[in-house]
């Protein structure tokens, strides 16, 4: 067998890697399939005889009940196998609008929900952010103050500040948006920090000679030269800012991807736990790659 | 006027005064007939009655009233009687006393997705606050502490709370001293002690040292009656098992992972565990209390003092909602109901065991416990003060409390009876006089009148 080699010097390395990633894929498949299909045929065969274990067992949800037919037909405790969980998931994506009342909406009404939470707590922390950090990064004195704050503020984590918000704010969605500020901003505060103090001292030094006024400096110099770093700790806050999402919305409650996370945990349903999972795993990449865009468009070569 | 009023009275064939409108041959036959009509129509009907109240009152004796419709004909006489008396601005004072008077009308109301909440959920779905002319929005939370500070928050205006926390709250323990009511009772039994299948042959609780519980709070009936069951058989609950708060979910996914060896904790989490193979039930809590609270419905003092009549709205709405799920034979439908995703979001077949109470015991049999969850709204006093023993001897409660006005204050039973005797429900004679009913736990008697007495007759306590 000789063939497979001639193609494969043929196909470029990105057509490779989607191969192997597809292999892998259906690697994890088979052995999800094989880990949960153990404990199937044992309870399906053998039909009891007497009143009693027939309606035990249907009370156990092991034989569809004598009533109605079709409804609760398939009983899923502990993990699902895929194909259970290709079943739920399509029944999610059948009704991604659904909404009957507050406490049962479809999954892109919650995701909408997410994101603008998303949104605010990261655009306020943008608007905190940049300007501070240009006013730390230009003064040695605003750096060495600042410094100790933010390294012990930094590492929080957002299930603690939930409380604290909650008790002081008194309203849970403020909150939520709060502590989504609060862990999104030190990523991007921190390198708009390390960005503008790192721009190179002859274009500033360019800059004084020319009697360039403060603000205009800001703007056409440090910006443009620190715009790669910033832009990076954009991209590193906004990773954040949906991590904490979940965190936050399965404590606060209502609405939100969170939110559905917790509910369907609630109903030890593994298979709506997995497929909300895979839901803010795509949405966090789909985030990811449109700060790549803007990385690609600020960066420049020396 | 060309719209027929259903009381009919410029009519000279219909009587007045059989029951209110006179179309009923009884009193009681009018209000069934009256519950079944829609809100809009109430309007409609409040202007009638006034109408044919009215006329009436103008002619007392109805063979006059009928006489005289006939002499002058009907548009004669409506026009004769609008013009001496103030009809029109009467209808809208009474329809303006009807619906004007509530304080605020778009409630949110918490509840966690558990059978406890039955009541307070099932009066959505069923219309009763609707028709009460509340706009209720019934949210779902993630846990009891949370519970407590959107109360405390105000971003809840009531809410499902277990028992102990309003007084809990009240006293400010665990919290911040907010006075906080117990307007209703929702359930009463409805929780069980859940062990893991590889106990099943260890029932005997003298045996169970070294075993680890989980509770779903510490303020509970749960954590109270599961502390209370133990030390009767010798087991101290702090030093010889461990206890430990935890989200009913997260009780059976510890249970199936062998994390903890069982929980008393609230269903249908208990059936759930059964339903899932993970555990069985080992005795319900109704055969350790026959009869003991175990969630409330409750308010802040504040809301009740802005919002009386809301209150009473609400109340009403609620108790009318406890009756309707007292009734065993709501309990299938209520559990379809109760089990959708915007409510418990459980299997229907696990609601309908604990509701209906032929449920699967986990170890092979059908157990039929009618009582196993009950719906009676009465705040009693005494249960008030026995949680509060409980509180005391485990250490939650340090310093010396005044059990009985605390009880009165928070447990609010004179307005239960109120509302229960305003929209018809029987009231037991024991909450007419004193509201102190007996309480017997595990054959022990409780006497409310000595809580300190009680309190140390028990060996193994902490104080």
């Amino acid at each position: 067998m000789n063939g497979p080699r001639r193609i494969t010097a043929r196909i470029s390395i990105r057509q490779k890697a989607a191969l192997c990633s597809i292999a892998l894929l259906a690697v994890l498949l088979i052995v999800w399939q094989a880990a949960t299909c153990t404990s199937g045929p044992d309870a399906s065969v053998k039909s009891p005889d007497d009143a009693e274990a027939v309606e035990y067992a249907m009370l156990m949800g092991k034989i569809p009940e004598t009533g109605a037919a079709s409804q609760s037909s398939s009983k899923v405790t502990g993990f699902p196998t895929p194909a259970q969980f290709a079943a739920e998931a399509s029944r999610q994506l059948a009704h991604p609008f659904r909404d009957n009342g507050p406490n049962d909406k479809g999954f892109a009404i919650q995701l909408g929900y997410s994101l603008a939470r998303v949104a605010a707590g990261y655009v306020i922390a943008l608007a905190v952010a940049v300007p501070l950090g240009f006013l730390i990064g230009m003064s040695r004195l605003a750096f060495l103050t600042f410094n100790p704050f933010i390294q012990v503020l930094k590492p929080i984590s957002p299930l603690a500040w939930m409380p604290i918000a909650l008790y002081t704010i008194k309203s849970s969605s403020t909150s939520a948006i709060f502590v989504i500020f609060i862990c999104s901003v030190w990523p991007m505060l921190i390198n708009t920090v390390f960005g503008v103090a790192a721009v190179r001292r002859d274009w500033l030094n360019v800059a004084r000679t020319l009697e360039v006024t403060p603000l205009r400096r800001a703007l056409r110099v440090i910006l443009p030269a620190a715009a790669p770093t910033i832009v990076t700790g954009m991209r590193i806050s906004m990773g954040i800012a949906w991590l904490v999402i979940v965190a936050a919305e399965m404590l606060v409650g209502g609405t939100g991807i969170g939110y559905f996370l917790w509910n369907e945990w609630n109903n030890l349903s593994l298979a709506n736990v997995l497929f909300s999972v895979l839901l803010i795993g795509l949405v966090g990449m789909a985030l990811d790659l449109l700060f790549a865009q803007l990385q690609r468009k600020v960066t420049y070569v020396d | 006027m060309d719209r027929q009023n259903r009381y009919r009275p410029f009519d000279s064939r219909a009587t007045l005064g059989r029951c209110a409108c006179g179309q009923h041959a009884s009193q009681s036959e009018h209000e069934r007939q009256a519950h079944a009509s829609s809100a809009t129509d109430a309007a409609m009907m409040s202007r009638d009655f006034v109408e044919a109240a009215a006329v009436r009152t103008l002619f007392p004796g109805d063979a006059a009233r009928r006489s005289f419709m006939r002499a002058v004909g009907k548009g004669a006489a409506m026009t004769a009687i609008y013009s001496v008396l103030p009809i029109a601005s009467l209808q809208e004072a009474f329809a303006e006393d009807k619906q004007g008077n509530l304080e605020k009308r778009d409630l949110n109301i918490g509840f966690l997705p558990i059978t406890c909440a039955t009541p307070l959920i099932a009066a959505e779905p069923l219309g009763f606050y609707k028709e009460q002319g509340l706009n209720v929005t019934l949210q779902k939370v993630g846990g009891w502490a949370l519970v407590r500070d959107r109360m405390l928050n105000r971003e809840l205006d009531a809410s499902h709370m277990l028992a102990p926390m309003p007084l809990a709250i009240s006293m400010g323990i665990g919290s911040q001293p907010t006075p906080t009511r117990v307007a209703t009772i929702q359930n009463v039994n409805g929780q069980a002690i859940v062990l893991a299948l590889k106990h099943k042959d260890n029932r005997d609780p003298r045996n169970w040292k070294g075993f680890r519980f989980a509770i779903p709070f510490d303020y509970s009936m749960h954590n109270f009656l599961l502390r209370y069951y133990l030390a009767e058989h010798g087991i101290d609950p702090d030093r010889d098992v461990q206890l430990r708060v935890t989200p009913p979910a997260e009780m059976i996914a510890n249970l199936r992972a062998g994390n903890i060896d069982g929980f008393l904790g609230p269903d249908p989490f208990n059936q759930r565990a059964v339903f899932d193979e993970v555990g069985f039930i080992h005795i319900l809590s109704k055969d350790i209390w026959a009869g003991h609270p175990c969630c409330s419905f409750s308010v802040s003092d504040g809301f009740i003092q802005r919002n009386p009549n809301t209150f009473a709205a609400l109340f009403r709405a609620n108790l009318k909602a406890a009756a309707y799920a007292h009734e065993a034979s709501n309990r299938p439908a209520l559990a379809r109901m109760i089990s959708a995703p915007a409510y418990l979001n459980q299997p229907e077949l696990v609601v309908r065991q604990v509701l209906t109470g032929t449920f699967a015991d986990g170890l092979g049999q059908v157990q039929r416990v009618p009582d196993r969850v009950d719906f009676e709204p009465l705040p009693w006093y005494s249960m008030a003060t026995w949680m509060m023993t409980q509180m005391k001897r485990w250490g939650y409660l340090k310093r010396d409390v005044d059990y009985r006005s605390l009880a009165e204050k928070v447990f609010l039973l004179t307005n239960a009876r109120r509302a229960m005797q305003q929209i018809g429900e029987p009231v037991p004679d024991a909450a007419l006089n004193g509201g102190y009913r007996p309480i017997s736990v595990m054959g022990r008697t409780f006497d409310a009148s000595r809580p300190d007495d009680y309190v140390s007759s028990f060996p193994i306590k902490r104080t």
